[in-house]
């Protein structure tokens, strides 16, 4: 057997080429941001290993679906129909208040909001380093992904897309060190920017003076600055407010609403609203108006109904 | 069959240590995952130093580090400091009872994990946490069923 010392460079010059790239690699990505357009194709290599890893998670899940008796299911039926109803009863009631809302945004001159695009996407994986809140969900450039877009789940606001693959891509939540969010209270507008803990459970509000009306249980909804997040989306629940005047600022704990530690599946939103807009902004009245005549003949419809 | 098996069974378990080191798993259970990559690497390194050091833990290590979305070198960096240290000295490793080398693991294992530590300390302020260290445990009691299977495996194959 021939030592590794018979042939190519030694050890230590080996030891000393790796650290010298590897600093290198990370100065060059992490200073220069130099991997940006090449990390796509390096994620798009490194992906059959990720969907080979999620295989048995896969499996397991597929062969409890198949092994769900009769009784389960007809229970999960009745609970989801039972569901549903209650769902459509508030969606009535949701409609009546769009309309009513964007009558009155009229009368004030404000812009209509308009809807989103929306599309399901499932987690593929969850990192295991300890030091940073990443997931990995099976949509990427092909269905129109693009960074710094706003996820959700069921509940509230799950983080923004990191790294954008071919088929999959990287959603930084928002519990993460590195991430914070512009959000306000529901129940004064107060302003704050929560930004990650670490913990999956935590978001701390940064800079609030003690003298800030905010309490336990106050319900944060993104406030839309910053044009990163849309604007309304349930945020955070504030847990505890600590006013130490000892120190300058208020210590205010908030738990986010996203349940990020089970997270399954996830929704992909597009503001349309730039899309909507272009064209009006390039000729204003030929296009305001046609807009304007259909929603007042919606309005006048809506009192004979 | 045998032939092609035995050119890349190396790669072969490498492949196979990556895709449990980012499997998905409950948050529970996450925090014991053992460093599978560091110990695959470990056994080649000291059974066949010849064809598996610094170079493949590199490679690895940035295989790794676009796996787990960390900044590229991280891993890369760490795993070739920790594999270079048992390259060094396979053949004094190479003797001592499986137990001692468990002990060496969870040395090699813990200075891998502040190593990744100290690097991610530098970029973004993360905190220390002695959680972090719940690996090399881990590790540690994995090791002698890993050095046995990768044994039979190089023995069966006759890879050299």
């Amino acid at each position: 057997m021939d030592t590794i010392f018979t042939r190519g460079p030694s050890l230590n010059n080996r030891l000393a080429l790796a650290i010298a790239l590897s600093v290198l690699l990370i100065f060059v990505d992490h200073k220069l941001d130099g991997f940006k357009s090449t990390r796509v194709y390096l994620n798009s290599i490194m992906s059959p290993l990720q969907y080979l890893a999620n295989l048995p998670s896969l499996m397991l899940s597929e062969s409890a679906e198949r092994l769900t008796s009769q009784q389960q299911l007809l229970e999960e039926n009745k609970r989801l129909t039972n569901r549903v109803i209650e769902m459509s009863e508030r969606l009535q009631r949701f409609e009546v208040l769009q309309s009513e809302n964007a009558q009155l945004r009229k009368l004030l001159d404000g812009p209509v909001k308009t809807g989103m695009r929306k599309m399901v996407a499932e987690l593929m994986a969850v990192d295991n380093n300890p030091f940073s809140h990443q997931v990995l969900v099976n949509k990427g450039a092909i269905d129109g992904v693009y960074e710094g877009q706003s996820v959700l789940d069921d509940r509230g606001i799950v983080g923004q897309v990191m790294e954008v693959g071919s088929t999959n891509s990287r959603v930084l939540l928002i519990s993460d060190l590195t991430h914070a969010i512009p959000v306000r209270a529901l129940r004064n507008n107060i302003r704050f920017i929560a930004s990650g803990s670490g913990s999956l459970e935590e978001l701390y509000l940064e800079h609030v003076p003690h003298s800030v009306d905010v309490k336990v249980g106050d319900l944060l909804v993104s406030s839309g600055l910053g044009n990163v997040f849309p604007e309304g989306y349930p945020v955070a629940r504030v847990k505890t407010v600590v006013r130490d005047e000892s120190r300058p600022f208020a210590r205010v704990i908030a738990q986010p609403l996203a349940r990020l530690d089970r997270l399954r599946y996830m929704l992909l939103l597009w503001p349309e609203d730039d899309i909507a807009e272009e064209p009006a902004k390039s000729d204003d009245n030929a296009d305001a108006q046609p807009n304007d005549e259909k929603a007042n003949g919606a309005d006048e419809k809506e009192p004979q109904s | 069959m045998i032939l092609k098996a035995r050119h890349y069974v190396i790669a072969i378990t490498i492949i196979i240590s990556l895709v449990l080191q980012i499997m998905p798993m409950p948050i529970q259970v996450d925090m014991y995952r053992p460093d599978w990559v560091l110990i695959v690497l470990a056994y080649w390194a000291m059974a066949l130093p010849n064809r598996v050091n610094v170079g493949i833990a590199f490679l690895t290590g940035l295989a790794l580090d676009i796996l787990v979305g960390t900044t590229l070198g991280i891993h890369s960096l760490a795993l070739s400091v920790s594999v270079y240290v048992l390259a060094a000295n396979y053949q004094r490793l190479r003797n001592y009872s499986v137990w001692q080398q468990a002990i060496i693991i969870g040395l090699l294992s813990s200075l891998y994990h502040l190593v990744v530590f100290w690097l991610q300390h530098l970029l973004t302020d993360v905190y220390f946490q002695f959680a972090y260290l719940w690996p090399v445990l881990t590790s540690m009691l994995l090791w002698p069923w890993v050095f046995w299977l990768l044994r039979k495996a190089r023995r069966q194959l006759r890879i050299t």
